[in-house]
Order: C-alpha cells, then structure tokens, then sequence
C-alpha cells in the first residue's frame, strides 16, 4: 500500500485550502479521508474557470455517474499523471499524437479530461492540477473505463508547464514535407544522369608541365576573380576583394545588417547590394567563360569560338 | 504421367514454402525487429496522425527532421529545395565518387590513363565520370543559389546568425572540394587550371607564398600535389564537411525551423 510522505500530503493540502478557500486542518483530513468530503461547484473552485477542475478529491473525471462513493482513501496510487486545466481551448486543435518538441510532461497520456492532452504550446493555462490515476479497480458501480482521479496538490501552470513557442500553423513533415523532397531528389537524379548521358566530361592531352595553353583559365567558379584579376593589381584583386570582402566580410553579414525586419520593402539597401554582388558576379564569370580568347584577350565566342573546356561539348557557337 | 505429377507438385510445393517464408519474413520476428513501430513498410501500417508522427519521431529520419514543420516552409517556393538539392548531390557525388575511386590511383604515371580508361574501357565509367564532374559544378551552383535565397529572405537574420556563418563555411568547403577535384584527371585543364587558381592565392600578402607552398607541396604544381590533393579531395575535405553539414542542419532545427513567412 504506497504511502503519502506527510510532507507532500500537507502540501498539497495547503494549496487546495487556498485554491478552495477552506481550513487546512479541514482539507488534510479529507484527504486522509477521516472526514467527509465538502461537495462544491466546480465553478466555485478555480477562479478562471476552467473547463476541468477536480473539485472534489474523489470525483471521477467526466462521464461521472451521479454520488459516486469515495473510494478508499488508502489505496492511493503510486503514479501522479500532471493534468492541465486550460482557461481557454489551445489556438491550435488538441494534438492527438505526441508532439515532437513538446517536453514530455506537456502531453500527459489521456488518461484525464481531453482539453488536458493539448500540447501545452498556448501557455494559458492558470492552474494545473497533479491528479493521480488509481489503477485499482473502480468500485462495481462505476461503468467500465472511468477511472477515479485523486487530487494532489494545485499549482500556478507555469511552474510545471515549460511554455517555449507561440503555436504555428504546422504540418506533419511525414507526408507533406517527404513527398516534395523525395520528388525532388528524383527529378535532380533523373537531370544528372541525362545531362551526364548527352555531354562528356572534358579530358584533353595529358599534363605538360612544358606546354602552357593559351589561355590558360582557372575554374568557372574562379574566373570572375582571374577576370578582376586582369583588370585590377593582383594585390587587390586576388587578395583584398576575395579574401576579406569574400569571406570574413560575407560570415558578417549577420552582424553588420541590424536591421530586424525580413519584409522586402524593409530591406531596400541590403537587396540592392546583394543583387549587384550577384549580377556582377555572374557578369565577371560570364565574361571570363565565354568573352576571354588567347592571352586573356577579350574574344567573341560566336567569332572566335569558346575558349573553356567544360564548355566544349555543350552548345556549338561557330566561330574556329 | 505419375512423374509429371510428381514434379508439378514439387514445384508447387517449392513455391507454396517460398510464398510461406516470405510471408514470415515479412511479418516474423526479423521484420518487426527491423522496423520500429509506426515504419509504413509495416504491415497493418494506417495512416493515422499518430502514425504520421512515429514514421518521422521513431526512425532515424527523426536525426533530421522534426515531427511537424511550418506549413509555409514545405512550399517548393519558399526554399526552393536548394538547400536540400546541394545536400543531395553531395550525396551523388559521394557515391559515383567511391566509384571512381575503384579505378583512380592518384600518381603521375597512373592517374590521366586511369581517367582515360574510365572514360572509354570501364563499364559505366563514363556515366560516372560524367555525373561527378556535373555533379560537382551544379553543386557549387546549388550551394551558390541557397546562399541567395537565404539572403533574399533575410533568414540570417538572429537567431540565425550563426549559421549563417556555417553556411560560408560550407561554401568555402565546396569550394575547395571541387577545387581540389578538378587536378585529379591530370590532363592539361587540370594542370594549367590548377596552376592560374594556385598563382591567385600566391597573392596573398605576406603569407601568399607560404599559402601557396603548402596547397602544392612545392613551388609549383607537381606529382606530390597530386597526391596531396587526392588526399584532401576524398578523406580530409569530405570529412569536415560532413561535420559543418551535421551542425548546419541541426541548427536549421534549434533555431526555429525554416524561417519565414516573410
Ligand atoms: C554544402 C552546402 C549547404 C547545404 C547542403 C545546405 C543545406 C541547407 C538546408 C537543407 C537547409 C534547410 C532549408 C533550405 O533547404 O533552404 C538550409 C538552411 C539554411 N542555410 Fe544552408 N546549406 C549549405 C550552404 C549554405 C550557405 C553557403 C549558406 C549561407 C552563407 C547557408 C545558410 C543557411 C541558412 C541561414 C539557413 C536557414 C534558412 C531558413 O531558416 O530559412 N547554407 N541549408
């Protein structure tokens, strides 16, 4: 037979006192169950009125058959399931299944009142209450499947409840999110492979560390800076322009923008830079690939040809 | 005629205990042991809420995905799928890559015939080739392309700053990894490719020259960079990309999801 600590009896006690309004010594006793149980309205009991509250420390929860006759007392249970009382219903529909994020206490089995499954995510519970489950059998007159709930102790919802995230609107990644992925990745797959069917990869003479071609042309991804390169002092270009705006300059951008807003028109400056940065990009690495003939020299590529070897078997501009 | 019978009988029966196996397979010890509880592939599987839930939250999918995500973020339009596609494709370029690696030796007198016979003797080998080099062009491309539509959406913005960061990182790494990959064929684009990028970082003040000395092995392009380079395209480069990616995406998580709607 599991034994209250007097400590925890007491306290629970004290807190249902103060939530109902009634002695302590009173309260205790009933819960002893040496003294009567004071009936009350559940209205009367929390003053937020919530949808359930266990007014009394023996009334089954919902589908209550009327006077239920208070169970023995003795028999309390060793498991303490955390009930909820909501002030209003959750914005999001009660989630039927657990919730990922969600803090296990949060989704207490639905053993109590249904509005006590809801993923706690709202935050505007006022008061919880710990009830324990008496997995003993009910007393023969109970229907079948109501379970007694036993009231512990009273609580600020906040104090057990850990509320992190405003409720979003949410959808269950397996199928939505999956579907879309796993179409894509087949698409991308089907687009590799029939690229990689049509066009050869490049693979001229082997290396001749004595015979340099002309031109000579770094990566597509590196052109735009071999394109500043032959406009700029190398130590400008190949230096202080990729390095430092480059990298240290592009991690910073988080710390340089203060600007909080993430609507468009908010961000007026930042779009314009970003979209120079990608236009003069491209037009670098354009120019590079396809506008630089022998001796970097500025070509047309449907006069003189294309002069980058990835690019070779692709399109057939004329020209040579 | 009582042979014949014979024999059809036993064929039946050979098919009869192959259908029975499978069937216990399927539903035995072995199958419920492999999948955990909620897997569609399990028989009885219903499409239910709380199943929804368990095909994510109890299989190993759950390492990257959560439960449930914002509705807005599942649209194609939102992230376009480029995050998604650049992680995919190094997961292309990861296995046609093992692949080439079957046939590859990465020293001056080896690598060029290797890439040669690749290209024209060994079964498959030119598809392969073919979609790691594509692969890994439209892979600096995707990345590229992610980095932009983050950009667009300000979804740098806090608390995702700091992947952002990872996100340079991660481009960076790309990077090099098809920097690194382009030497390999040891023809004459790799070579001379190798040798304009390399002269580049040589600009570098004060330590360019030091820069340069230890991406070659050497003053110039040579068979130890090669090799070195091999190195660093298949173990070393892979290896740490794979942890900032495990960060990035983790963060992707911690920080609220995707971001938006804007
Ligand atoms: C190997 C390269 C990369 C991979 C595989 C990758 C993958 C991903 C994935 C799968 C997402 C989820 C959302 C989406 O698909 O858009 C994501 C989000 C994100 N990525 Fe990347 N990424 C990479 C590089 C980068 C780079 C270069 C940056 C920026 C410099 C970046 C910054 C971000 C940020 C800030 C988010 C959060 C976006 C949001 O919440 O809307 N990532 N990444």
């Amino acid at each position: 037979m599991p034994q209250i600590p007097e400590e925890l009896l007491r306290r629970s006690a004290e807190a249902k006192a103060k939530a109902l309004g009634l002695p302590v010594e009173q309260v205790l006793a009933e819960m002893r169950g040496e003294a009567p149980v004071t009936e009350m309205a559940a209205e009367s009991v929390v003053v937020p009125a919530p949808k359930f509250v266990p007014t009394t420390p023996y009334q089954p929860v919902s589908e209550i058959p009327p006077d239920p006759p208070p169970p023995d007392p003795a028999s309390a249970p060793p498991a303490a399931v955390t009930t909820v009382a909501e002030e209003e219903p959750a914005e999001t529909p009660a989630a039927p299944t657990p919730t990922a994020e969600a803090p296990a206490a949060e989704a207490p089995p639905a053993a109590a009142a249904p509005e006590a499954t809801d993923n706690g995510a709202s935050g505007n519970g006022r008061l919880a209450a710990v009830v324990s489950v008496r997995p003993s059998a009910p007393p023969a007159d109970l229907p079948e499947g109501v379970r007694h709930q036993r009231l512990l102790t009273v609580v600020k919802a906040r104090a057990i409840q850990q509320v992190k995230a405003d409720p979003t609107d949410k959808v269950n990644t397996w199928p939505h999110l999956m579907i879309t992925e796993f179409t894509a990745l087949l698409a991308m797959t089907a687009f590799l492979l029939v690229l990689s069917v049509i066009l050869q990869a490049p693979l001229l003479e082997a290396a001749n560390f004595n015979a340099t071609p002309n031109p000579s042309k770094a990566p597509w991804y590196f052109l735009g800076l071999q394109e500043m390169l032959s406009y700029f002092d190398p130590q400008i270009a190949g230096v202080t322009v990729p390095t430092v705006i480059g990298i240290v300059g592009f991690m910073m951008i988080p710390y340089i923008d203060r600007n909080p807003s993430t609507r468009p028109s908010d961000r007026k400056l930042a779009i314009m830079l970003y979209t120079i940065f990608l236009t003069g990009s491209a037009t670098l690495t354009i120019l590079g690939v396809l506008f630089r003939g022998p001796g970097f020299n500025f070509a047309y590529p449907w006069v003189d040809g294309v002069f980058f070897d990835d690019l070779k078997d692709w399109v057939d501009f004329g020209g040579h | 005629m009582s042979r014949q019978n014979g024999k059809q009988g036993l064929a039946t029966k050979a098919r009869t205990h192959a259908a029975d196996l499978m069937g216990r397979v399927w539903s035995g010890q072995f199958m419920e042991s492999m999948l955990r509880p909620g897997s569609p592939f399990k028989k009885g599987y219903t499409d239910t809420p709380r199943n929804r839930s368990y095909v994510i939250m109890n299989n190993v999918l759950y390492h990257l995905h959560p439960v449930k995500v914002k509705r807005h973020g599942v649209k194609l339009s939102y992230t376009l799928c480029l995050g998604g596609m650049s992680f995919f494709l190094f997961i292309l370029l990861t296995i046609t890559g093992i692949f080439l690696m079957f046939y590859y030796a990465p020293t001056a007198e080896r690598a060029y015939i290797d890439v040669q016979a690749l290209s024209t003797d060994i079964a498959f080998g030119s598809l392969m080739r073919n979609m790691h080099r594509w692969g890994a062009h439209l892979m600096v491309l995707t990345v590229f392309l992610h980095m932009s539509r983050v950009f667009y959406h300000g979804a740098y913005k806090p608390p995702r700053e700091f992947n952002w960061v990872v996100g340079v990182i991660l481009l960076l790494l790309t990077l090099l990894l098809s920097f690194t990959g382009y030497l390999l064929p040891w023809d004459q684009l790799a070579l001379w490719a190798v040798t304009v990028g390399t002269n580049m970082a040589g600009f570098v003040p004060v330590i360019g020259a030091q820069v340069k000395f230890a991406l070659l092995g050497g003053v110039e392009v040579t068979a130890g960079t090669l090799l070195r380079w091999y190195v660093l395209h298949v173990l070393f480069l892979p290896f740490i990309i794979v942890i900032f990616l495990a960060v990035h995406f983790w963060r992707v998580r911690k920080d609220g999801g995707i971001s938006g709607p804007l």
